[in-house]
């Protein structure tokens, strides 16, 4: 207890440099959180996706499609248990901004999507609905989307103004999947095309295949591009991860940049953290030595500054870690959708804790050390 | 006649200014007998403080020995050294030295730390402390909400909690005025003649000095002459 009190009131001696870097730290360990939570939920969709699920797309680019006619060819493949497929609409709801992803997809496209539940009458009264529409439950809450609801869309890729009826309201098995997204029946598009362009009807995005073993997936994979090596659409065929990793690696340079600036702002706070202790070492030299005088030994100083640099750090990496959450939700509601999920990860959290301990442990490491040499004559000298 | 609690034989010590070695203490020989109270005198950079240091073990001497109740203490490491002094020397500094974060009692406590009592027994022996030296009523005070005079006796209090042999006292009137430094001279007085500790006190102050039962003069570094005995 003695050495406790004497640990935190020497911590708040200066009581302005101390809350100072008190909130230095909580703002670095606030920031490094967010950025952390910003790569994390640029990621989100990739952690999502399934290993078990390959994605066949066209080899040139996602742009061009495949023929309707490789469904049957693609399920005929031992180790595939079904074949779904879907075609990226690019809608706009209202306005640009009100962006979010709707996907054409064929009927037993939820088959594939166990993560994504819906209510057995609601998944009814879409098949039975040409025109009818899913949305996930976050598309939904964003939008105040209710069942039953039209849903107009201004088509982009195919022209002209679409309305849906929504028949239901799709939820994630669990908190991190993302459920900010549109289905809709891929017949109801298809229609529209052959009317539009008759020799462009029959075309999908891609092709999304249910396998039994996901450690035959490279195997399935080369099978299903061998089997259209030399047509007019050859494939590519991979994991729904690797495929979703495609599109992060987009953005690979952006998300180093946040990584580096996240590391960056916790070097920074070491140094600040680290000229704190010097300073506050240094100016109590002749009490070290005195400590020493009267008989303590260089551990006592050394656990005394590691023990202050450890008390700060925890205090500042607290008060960080307890405003990420509420920060957290701020930053998410602010980015207006543009992260589905934006969650602090209990991993985040984690490394929040941990570098302010580091920073706690390495900041005292030169002031303890100096301490611990200092030659009693010199340092009782030092308040003269 | 009873043995010498500090034995000092040809003791030297150079220290090193500017790649040169420059002697502070020349072939010192010296005996300080149980319940003497010494005043070591001389100007400044003669050597006293040095000597002081060297007696109380913050310091090592380049050669000579240096006998205190029989141990020689030259030979001791840093750490037999620290023990050796927690338990054996109690110090009293010009400027007080005292903890700024700890209380009055807090500071008297301290040295206790490093015996084997429990917080119940450190908190009654500092109390009864700091009742000697008549701060009882201050202990929940830090030090600077105490005046010079009462830091000191503070620092006094701290110096004897531990009950040690030998009490080492560095200018302790040095930044006080008179009446303080009277009191203060007075406190140490009482501690040497009634409580029974040997006291070495450096001062340049001979009114101070008076306060002492011997004094030794000390002149570049060499004793001018054997201790004048003044009781």
């Amino acid at each position: 207890m003695f050495f406790l009190r004497m640990v935190l009131r020497n911590a708040f001696r200066h009581r302005l440099r101390t809350a100072l870097t008190i909130a230095g730290l909580a703002v670095a360990v606030l920031a490094y959180g967010l950025l952390q939570t910003v790569v994390g939920a640029w990621y989100a969709g990739a952690d999502a996706a399934s290993n078990a699920r390959l994605i066949t797309r066209n080899s040139i680019s996602l742009v061009f499609p495949l023929p309707l006619s490789y469904h049957a060819r693609i399920r005929s493949i031992e180790g595939v248990t079904e074949v779904a497929y879907s075609n990226w609409f690019g809608g706009i709801y209202r306005e640009p901004k009100n962006f979010f992803p709707q996907f054409a997809v064929s009927a037993n496209y939820l088959n594939l999507y166990p993560e994504f539940v819906l209510d057995a009458e609601q998944l009814l009264m879409w098949q039975r609905d040409r025109r009818g529409a899913l949305v996930g439950r976050q598309l939904a809450e964003q939008f105040d989307f209710k069942v039953g609801d039209m849903l107009p869309l201004r088509g982009t890729i195919y022209p002209g103004t679409w309305e849906f009826v929504i028949r239901g309201i799709f939820d994630g098995s669990d908190e991190t999947r993302i459920t900010r997204q549109m289905l809709f029946h891929w017949d109801y598009l298809n229609e529209f095309v052959r009317k539009a362009r008759p020799r462009g009807g029959n075309m999908v995005g891609v092709y999304i295949s249910g396998i039994v073993n996901p450690a035959d997936a490279a195997v399935l994979s080369r099978e299903i591009d061998a089997m259209f090596r030399n047509s007019l659409a050859e494939t590519m065929t991979e994991t729904e991860q690797a495929f979703q990793l495609g599109f992060v690696a987009m953005s690979d340079q952006i998300i180093a940049a946040i990584r580096i600036v996240s590391y960056v702002v916790i070097l920074i706070i070491l140094a600040v953290m680290a000229n704190t202790m010097a300073m506050s070492a240094r100016e109590r030299t002749a009490e070290y030595a005195t400590l020493k005088a009267l008989g303590f030994g260089p551990r006592f100083l050394v656990l005394l500054i590691f023990g202050e640099s450890i008390a700060i750090c925890a205090i500042g990496g607290g008060l960080g870690l307890a405003l990420t959450w509420p920060a957290a939700e701020g930053f998410g509601q602010a980015a207006d959708g543009i992260f589905p999920v934006f969650q602090v990860s209990t991993q985040t959290a984690a490394w929040q804790a941990g570098c302010a301990l580091a920073v706690g442990v390495l900041a005292a490491i030169v002031p303890a050390a100096t301490a611990a040499r200092v030659h009693i004559v010199d340092g009782l000298r030092a308040i003269a | 006649m009873a043995a010498p609690l500090v034995e000092i034989r040809n003791l030297q010590k150079a220290y090193r200014r500017g790649g040169q070695m420059v002697p502070v203490l020349t072939d010192i020989s010296l005996d300080i007998f149980p319940g003497d109270f010494t005043a070591l005198m001389g100007p400044s950079g003669s050597g006293k403080t040095t000597l002081l240091n060297l007696i109380a073990g913050i310091d090592k001497p380049d050669s000579g020995t240096l006998r205190v109740n029989g141990l020689d203490i030259t030979g001791l490491s840093e750490s037999a050294l620290a023990d050796w002094r927690a338990a054996h020397v109690g110090f009293i500094f010009q400027f007080y030295n005292l903890m700024p974060v700890l209380t009055a009692l807090e500071n008297v406590e301290l040295p206790l730390l490093l015996t084997g009592l429990s917080r119940a027994q450190r908190r009654d022996r500092a109390v009864m402390m700091l009742e000697m030296v008549a701060l009882a009523d201050r202990m929940d005070h830090y030090p600077n909400e105490l005046s010079g005079g009462q830091q000191q006796r503070v620092a006094i209090a701290r110096a004897i909690v531990s009950d040690p042999m030998l009490i080492v006292a560095d200018e302790p009137t040095g930044d006080l005025d008179r009446q303080s430094a009277a009191d203060i001279l007075s406190l140490i007085q009482r501690l040497n003649s009634e409580v029974g500790k040997t006291v070495i006190m450096v001062t340049h102050d001979v009114s101070a000095a008076h306060a002492a039962r011997a004094i030794i003069h000390l002149d570049k570094g060499e004793l001018m002459d054997a201790p004048v005995a003044r009781h």
